[in-house]
């Protein structure tokens, strides 16, 4: 099977294997990408996230089904965390989407978090980059909202929906730092239960102190599970595109998504190319001398940056390594 | 090859004892590997789909209704039809032993019936499969 050309010509086998390539770091997925690279920006890239079991993945199998009516191709990357003690994963979210398996029209792919340092946010990146090229008209990525490697993947949407169900109250408050920020609209799901308005309300309250861009997420109430008023939520989605739309809007996130991934491939790179030269001895040695006091803990990662040859002495700004 | 191999845990037909196969799962996971649950009720065409689209190494089906004998060899041949050869399929369940060499015959690597060890399954899966 020839991977590109299958990808290419929208083969689901051929898009399938080439991101458990990517998944692995496996060079020739990288290789791909890169020759295709050019082929990306079509697709609308729809982040969703919230708290586990808000939700998440009946909210997306509504919205998916939706586009589907529309003749839209969607792809679907449903993420969950893998157990940090065994390196394995169940990955449940296409119990929620079991009647889009069969559609012709839809990919779904459940990833695993693997616990890499940036590597599930490549990944991730990698996956939706994949399903791009494939031919995608909108593509989700589904991950729990606790986490700042979840954070990262979610900001490489174009539109982030953050699923909220009634009476998270002090869940809100918890969620807020540093994750509420990225909502681009705002759901509130389950609203057949006790609360929704309330939960709603103080949503809206929370974005009334959040004044730091001049776009206002909006707030819906649905019933995902029922099918109820996940339309409006659709319709809230298609106008924060109107408004990225306008002026630099969309330019902008782009870049700023774009200098995101970069940075942290490069945190990526150092780490990999540190981890499969396998100096574990140069990094023990470290430890020693840190431990008995010999050498301080910044001035041990500097050197061992220096010994790959990543940073020069001269290059090498100390305050900001600290 | 340090990558998690990947099993999708499907449970074909109207059966709905779900009991065994999520202990499979959990078991699987905890052996390292990743594990796609689909849930109850799959048609043979969305458990072809999933391991497909999931690029699974392997696909473990448990059934306790009594269909084996149909569903097990027709997910089978689907998955053939579809080209897709590097995976191995495994089964498990309420399944008679008079059942178990036609099952074998038909493409199922391997089953797996009530009592047996999960570390069974487990290193059945590791030496075992196809990529
Ligand atoms: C619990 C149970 C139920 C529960 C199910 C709860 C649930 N959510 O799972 C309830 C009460 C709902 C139920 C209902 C019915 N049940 Co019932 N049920 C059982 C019972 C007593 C135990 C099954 C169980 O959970 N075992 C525990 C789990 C952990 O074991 P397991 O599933 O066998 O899995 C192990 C192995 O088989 C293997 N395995 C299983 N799957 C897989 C898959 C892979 C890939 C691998 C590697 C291994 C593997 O590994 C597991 C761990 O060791 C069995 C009898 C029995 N002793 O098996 C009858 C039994 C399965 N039920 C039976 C029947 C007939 C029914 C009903 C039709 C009864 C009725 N007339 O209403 C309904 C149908 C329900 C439905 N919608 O399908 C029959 C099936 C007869 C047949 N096959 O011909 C059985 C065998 C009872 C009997 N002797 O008649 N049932
Ligand atoms: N009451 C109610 N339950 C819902 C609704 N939407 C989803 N659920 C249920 O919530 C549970 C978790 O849903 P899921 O989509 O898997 O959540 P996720 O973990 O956020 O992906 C499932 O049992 C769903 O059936 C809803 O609108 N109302
Ligand atoms: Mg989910």
């Amino acid at each position: 099977m020839d991977i590109k050309a299958g990808l290419l010509k929208g083969d689901k086998r051929a898009a399938a294997r080439l991101i458990t390539w990517a998944e692995n770091g496996d060079e020739e997925a990288a290789n791909i990408i890169r020759e295709c690279y050019h082929l990306t920006g079509k697709a609308r890239i729809i982040g969703i996230t919230g708290p586990p079991g808000a939700g998440k993945s009946t909210v997306t199998d509504k919205l998916a089904k939706l586009l589907r009516m529309q003749d839209k191709k969607v792809g679907i990357i449903a993420v969950d965390p893998t157990s940090p003690f065994t390196g394995g994963a169940i990955l449940g979210d296409r119990v929620r989407m079991n009647d889009l398996s069969t559609d012709p029209g839809v990919f779904i792919r459940s990833m695993g978090t693997r616990g890499a340092l940036g590597g599930l946010s490549k990944a991730a990146h990698d996956a939706v980059r994949i399903l791009d090229i494939y031919g995608s008209d909108y593509i989700f990525i589904e991950t729990v909202g606790v986490g700042q490697s979840e954070v990262d993947i979610v900001k490489l949407a174009d539109t982030v929906v953050m699923v909220m169900v009634p009476g998270l109250g002090d869940d809100i408050q918890a969620i807020k730092a540093g994750i509420m920020e990225i909502g681009d609209v705002f759901s509130v799901n389950k609203s057949d239960r006790e609360g929704a308005e309330r939960t709603a309300t103080e949503i809206e309250m929370m974005l009334d102190y959040n004044k730091s861009s001049d776009f206002r997420p909006e707030v819906v109430n649905i019933v995902a599970r029922d099918n109820q008023k996940v339309d409006k939520l659709l319709e809230a989605i298609e106008r924060h595109w109107e408004y990225l739309c306008k002026d630099n809007n969309y330019q902008d996130r782009k870049k700023n998504n774009i200098r995101t991934e970069i940075i942290s491939l490069i945190n990526q790179y150092i780490i990999t190319s540190i981890q499969r030269n396998n100096h574990s001895n140069l990094i023990q040695s470290m430890v020693e001398k840190v431990l008995c006091k010999e050498l301080d803990p910044y001035s041990a990662a500097i050197e061992i940056l220096q010994s790959f040859n990543i940073v020069t002495e001269q290059q090498l700004d100390r305050q900001i390594l600290k | 090859m340090d990558r998690p191999i990947r099993v999708v845990v499907a449970k074909p037909g109207l059966d709905g004892h779900d009991r065994g196969a999520k202990v499979v799962a959990r078991a699987l996971r905890d052996a390292g590997m990743e594990v796609i649950y689909t849930g109850l009720r799959q048609t043979p065409e969305q458990i072809v789909e999933a391991v497909i689209q999931e690029d699974a190494d392997c696909l473990a089906m448990s059934i306790l209704s009594g269909a084996h004998n149909h569903l097990f060899p027709k997910v089978v041949n689907m998955l053939k039809e579809r080209g897709v050869e590097d995976v191995l399929v495994v089964g498990g369940g309420v399944i008679p032993e008079d059942d178990i060499p036609g099952l074998l015959e038909a493409g199922i690597a391997a089953i797996f019936t009530p009592g047996t060890p999960t570390t069974l399954t487990i290193d059945f899966i590791k030496q075992n499969i196809k990529k």
